[in-house]
């Protein structure tokens, strides 16, 4: 939905269009074994040549960094892209891996039991950033 | 819907959340198959065993792509030269399975019910590729899945299966998987070679006993012709292949009584000449390549949910 409305806005104001698709990372989870469960896969769409390109991952919360190692694994099997950049709406910070955003919306600190949702009106009928504190939760 | 069996045995207590389950599943994994790195990581560092006490190339061969195609490691144990041949009991040769370490272990068995012995002494899991005359159901879910990508929702589809289904696994696990998908189901074949049982109306729910294959062709929406097997013939179940073929065999003529462009699909090897022309063979109708090529992601499509089962895990 992010990067729909970014295509939408480089063709309103660039008058050009971007071929745009979609990636399903859960087969290149890294917790596959972990978690006790197989997550539905859907099917990735990807139907243009990555090879030479300059690809933007487009994510809404920037967290561990752990679904964009597995969206990168992911689109390397596509081809080779001449750059992967990635643009997100919120970075919560909290980073496992050594992964940034070339393109930020917001920085919001957070903790890391926090909850951040993201709404959009395609999905929920609003456009809006919720930042939900929870309690640790003692074991 | 969270995927929580350790085993495919049957389909035939699965509820139809789990039958759909798979087939989202394998349409995710037929998109993985078009990519231009034919390979996804979630089976990295496990071991399939692939342990085929029954003669079987195609199968074999399609799990053993499924897995590699999931990055696992296969391991080959077939009967013919193996430890099987030698004597060894179908009990020492799963603590072997045991000690070699396979997380999954895809067995095809020509005794019905092997592969519930062999699930309830190994921490591995356990996937039928087929056994005795019992079930087949790997066969069964490509089948619906292709069927799908043929006709759509099988609400109100009816297919007819023709031929040996007495002796037939596919036949079996063809019922248990199109029946919950709404499918009814017209079985048609000489009396000799259908369940006693089936062909004195008490055929399994959705399903009927249609012994004039030309009426239970008319209007059809896809057929399925099983493979004869040549021994039944001398097993005096059969008068002669060539009569067979007359009043069973799948024709031009015949295939034409269905509903305009209905599929025709055969679960190999097929006997063209005997249950199936070769022009239906390899027809407009033909299904029979896009059922190959579906069973390898169907397979891949177990094999990943089996992937994340706990007892796996434990092992």
């Amino acid at each position: 939905m992010l990067a729909v409305r970014l295509r939408d806005a480089i063709r309103a104001n660039e008058n050009a269009t971007v071929p745009l698709g979609s990636l399903d990372i859960t087969l290149y989870r890294d917790d596959l074994t972990r978690i006790g469960y197989a997550p539905i896969v859907r099917e990735s769409a990807l139907d243009f040549s990555v090879d030479d390109k300059v690809v933007v991952l487009v994510d809404d919360v920037l967290f561990t960094g752990r679904t964009i190692r597995a969206a990168m694994d992911a689109l390397v099997d596509y081809g080779r892209p001449r750059a992967i950049r990635l643009a997100v709406l919120v970075d919560r910070g909290h980073r496992e891996l050594p992964i940034r955003a070339d393109f930020v919306g917001k920085n919001v600190p957070t903790k890391p039991t926090d909850d951040v949702r993201v709404h959009l009106t395609e999905v929920d009928g609003r456009d809006e950033v919720e930042l939900i504190a929870r309690e640790r939760v003692s074991a | 819907m969270r995927w929580s069996r350790r085993h495919v045995l049957d389909t035939d207590d699965w509820s139809t959340e789990e039958i759909e389950a798979v087939l989202d599943t394998t349409g995710a994994m037929i998109e993985v198959l078009s990519r231009p790195v034919r390979r996804a990581p979630p089976l990295r560092g496990r071991t399939v065993v692939l342990f085929f006490a029954e003669a079987s190339t195609r199968t074999r061969v399609s799990f053993e792509l499924a897995a590699r195609t999931l990055s696992a490691d296969v391991v080959n144990i077939s009967a013919s030269g193996s430890s099987v041949e030698k004597g060894e009991s179908l009990f020492d040769t799963v603590r072997t399975l045991q000690a070699l370490g396979g997380d999954i272990v895809v067995m095809r068995h020509s005794s019905s019910g092997a592969p519930y012995f062999v699930s309830e002494r190994t921490d591995a899991a356990v996937i039928n590729a087929g056994d005795g005359w019992h079930a087949h159901p790997t066969q069964g879910l490509l089948d619906a899945y292709t069927l799908r990508g043929a006709l759509g929702d099988l609400a109100k589809k009816r297919i007819v299966i023709v031929g040996d289904v007495v002796h037939s696994r596919v036949a079996r696990s063809d019922i248990n998987t199109l029946v919950p998908l709404g499918a009814t189901i017209t079985l048609s074949g000489p009396p000799t070679l259908m369940p006693s049982a089936w062909r004195c109306g008490q055929a399994p729910a959705g399903t009927t006993y249609e012994p004039d294959l030309d009426r239970a062709l008319e209007g059809a929406d896809a057929v399925i012709a099983l493979r004869l097997q040549k021994e039944r013939q001398e097993g005096g179940l059969l008068p002669s292949l060539r009569e067979y073929t007359r009043v069973w065999g799948l024709s031009e003529a015949r295939v034409a009584r269905m509903r305009p462009g209905a599929p025709v699909m055969h679960p190999g090897p097929m006997n063209e000449g005997v249950e199936i022309d070769a022009s239906v063979a390899h027809g407009a109708r033909s299904l029979v390549e896009r059922q190959v090529t579906n069973g390898v992601a169907v397979r891949m499509a177990l094999l990943y949910l089996l992937v994340g089962t706990p007892n796996l895990e434990a092992s």
